[in-house]
């Protein structure tokens, strides 16, 4: 093909998509990057002076202890979906073929739907009069009700619920790659069930490991809708607080700051999925 | 090891208790008479009969209904675009690194965002500026989405096609796009029904007024002030809906699937 012929198929192909993606995606964050080194103006606009005061202000003990507060339910919610995902996942995986596309599809139809609708369940399921409540009550196994909602455990529990599927999806993908054979190669030498899991299938799906938890964190951390709705109107996790300094505090120059922040954080973990990704491939762990 | 099977089938079992029981839990709700989670009152619709007779819902529907379908077009479009040209002309990993972006960009960032541009450049918020902003992800999602799709693609019949003696647009027409039409589809489904869902970013693009209420906005202005039963109601329909496209979707594309 020409040279004025390639020129063209790109500009058609690849043009408007990235050109939209530019103007609505890297522009805004543009202008948030920009914003977050001004100063706030006094009636809630922006005054054009150079600051670092606002990235300042996000490390001081009490915004940061949100920021740590977030990396610690997005901890606790990705290492809880890794533990109750990589069985349900090694079962998908090594089962009969057939039924592995439907059993998926059943783990990832919740995954799709609506995320308020997901959440707004485990308020009915969880509050004083709820389900939950009820059922243990019903039990003998309380006498008053466990104040299950509107604290970091109802979080977590939401968390969870809500990215639970993206775990089982990325550990399936990485064990249903496995070689059966490598497995039966290990039972064949004499390694019980137990070590043939821990010495061979663990290490060869660590991409699979790295990739579902790096996205339910980075999923979890940046998070709204949960700790608003489960959190009990308290300002817990670093998705609200950027929220409050857009529409309750007006304070723009801040909340920029901490959505770069918080981008930072992201970027940091998504290079080292890359990394430990690709460096697995390269030590012969993945095939395609 | 046969034993250790029965417990990984248990936990399965578990597994699945744990994603549908809380969606059951409402769809049951959403039947009952009192509408209230503490005790079975007897089978009613009363509650689907107050969500129908709820303007502000109904209101709130159409409008979601306009930027699901806008933004859809508009990146079905761009993505299947997008798709091809990452698939022929391989523009390096950084430009694909950028396209996956909007996947993975917290809401709440790309939701700030946008309202920070469109302020700066002055323009007015309504469902017009929702539906730039949901193309934005729809985007990149319908483009992977394409993308699979044309992984499973024997590109020799694009050759022969050429040399045979179609022209460019002719080949595309007549066989690149039938190939990969059911991709687009499922594509196309998946970034409605995300359009349809999606709360934070139209609920910091859509401006003051209450015309331009999506209804996720008004589900969880619902759910914010005041649980009433109708909320069951409505949750029982949008999740039926949301399964219902997403089974089509996932059917469409099911060769692409590995």
């Amino acid at each position: 093909m020409t040279r004025t012929g390639e020129f063209v198929q790109r500009l058609v192909l690849l043009g408007p998509g990235l050109g939209w993606l530019a103007l609505f995606l890297l522009v805004p964050c543009g202008v948030v990057f920009v914003y977050s080194f001004f100063l706030r103006g006094i009636y809630g606009g922006i005054d054009y002076v150079f600051t670092l005061e606002n990235y300042a202000r996000a490390l001081d003990p009490l915004f940061l202890s949100i920021f740590l507060d977030s990396a610690k339910i997005a901890t606790l919610a990705t290492l809880l979906a890794l533990l109750v995902g990589y069985p349900a996942a090694y079962l998908i995986a090594t089962g009969p073929r057939r039924w592995q596309v439907p059993l998926l599809v059943l783990i990832m139809l919740p995954f799709w739907s609506n995320y308020l609708i997901r959440t707004y369940a485990w308020i009915v399921l969880l509050n004083r009069e709820g389900l939950v409540n009820r059922a243990l009550g019903g039990l003998g196994l309380i006498e008053t009700p466990l104040p299950l909602l509107y604290n970091e455990f109802a979080i977590v529990t939401g968390l969870l619920y809500g990215y639970l599927p993206f775990m089982v999806l990325a550990l399936y993908s990485s064990i249903s790659r496995l070689n059966p054979e490598i497995r039966e190669a290990s039972a064949d030498l004499g390694a019980p069930a137990w070590r043939t899991f821990l010495r061979v299938t663990l290490p060869l799906t660590v991409p699979g490991i790295a990739t579902g938890s790096v996205f339910v964190f980075v999923l979890s951390i940046g998070n709204f809708i949960t700790p608003d709705l489960l959190g009990g109107g308290r300002t817990v996790m670093v998705g609200n607080l950027i929220y409050d300094q857009f529409l309750s505090a007006r304070d723009w120059p801040f909340g920029s700051s901490l959505a770069f922040l918080l981008i930072g954080v992201m970027m940091l973990l998504l290079f080292l999925q890359a990394w430990a990704v690709n460096r697995s491939q390269e030590a012969g762990g993945g095939r395609d | 090891m046969r034993a250790g099977r029965r417990w990984l089938v248990g936990h399965l079992g578990l597994v699945y208790l744990f994603l549908y029981g809380p969606i059951l839990v409402l769809v049951a709700l959403s039947f009952n008479k009192s509408g209230l989670p503490t005790a079975w009152s007897g089978f009613s619709l009363e509650w689907y009969g107050r969500m129908l007779r709820n303007q502000a819902i109904i209101a709130s529907v159409g409008n979601t209904l306009i930027v699901a379908a806008a933004s859809t077009l508009i990146a079905t479009t761009l993505g299947t675009l997008l798709a091809l040209g990452l698939d022929r002309l391989r523009p390096g990993p950084l430009l694909e690194g950028f396209v996956f972006v909007p996947m993975i960009i917290p809401d709440i960032v790309l939701a700030i965002a946008l309202l920070s541009f469109f302020t700066l450049i002055g323009m007015t918020l309504g469902l017009h500026s929702i539906i730039l902003a949901h193309a934005v992800f729809n985007i990149a999602f319908v483009c992977a989405v394409v993308r699979t799709r044309l992984r499973h693609f024997d590109r020799s019949i694009i050759e022969a096609s050429i040399d045979l003696g179609a022209s460019e647009f002719t080949t595309f027409r007549r066989v690149t796009l039938p190939a990969i039409f059911p991709g687009v589809l499922a594509g196309a489904l998946l970034a409605f029904t995300l359009s349809v869902d999606e709360f934070i970013i139209a609920y910091f693009t859509s401006g003051a007024g209450r015309a331009s209420t999506t209804f996720p906005m008004q589900i969880y202005a619902m759910i914010r002030f005041g649980v009433t039963p109708e909320i069951n109601a409505v949750a029982t329909i949008v999740l039926g809906f949301s399964f219902l496209l997403i089974l089509l979707s996932q059917r469409l594309n099911r060769d692409a699937t590995p």
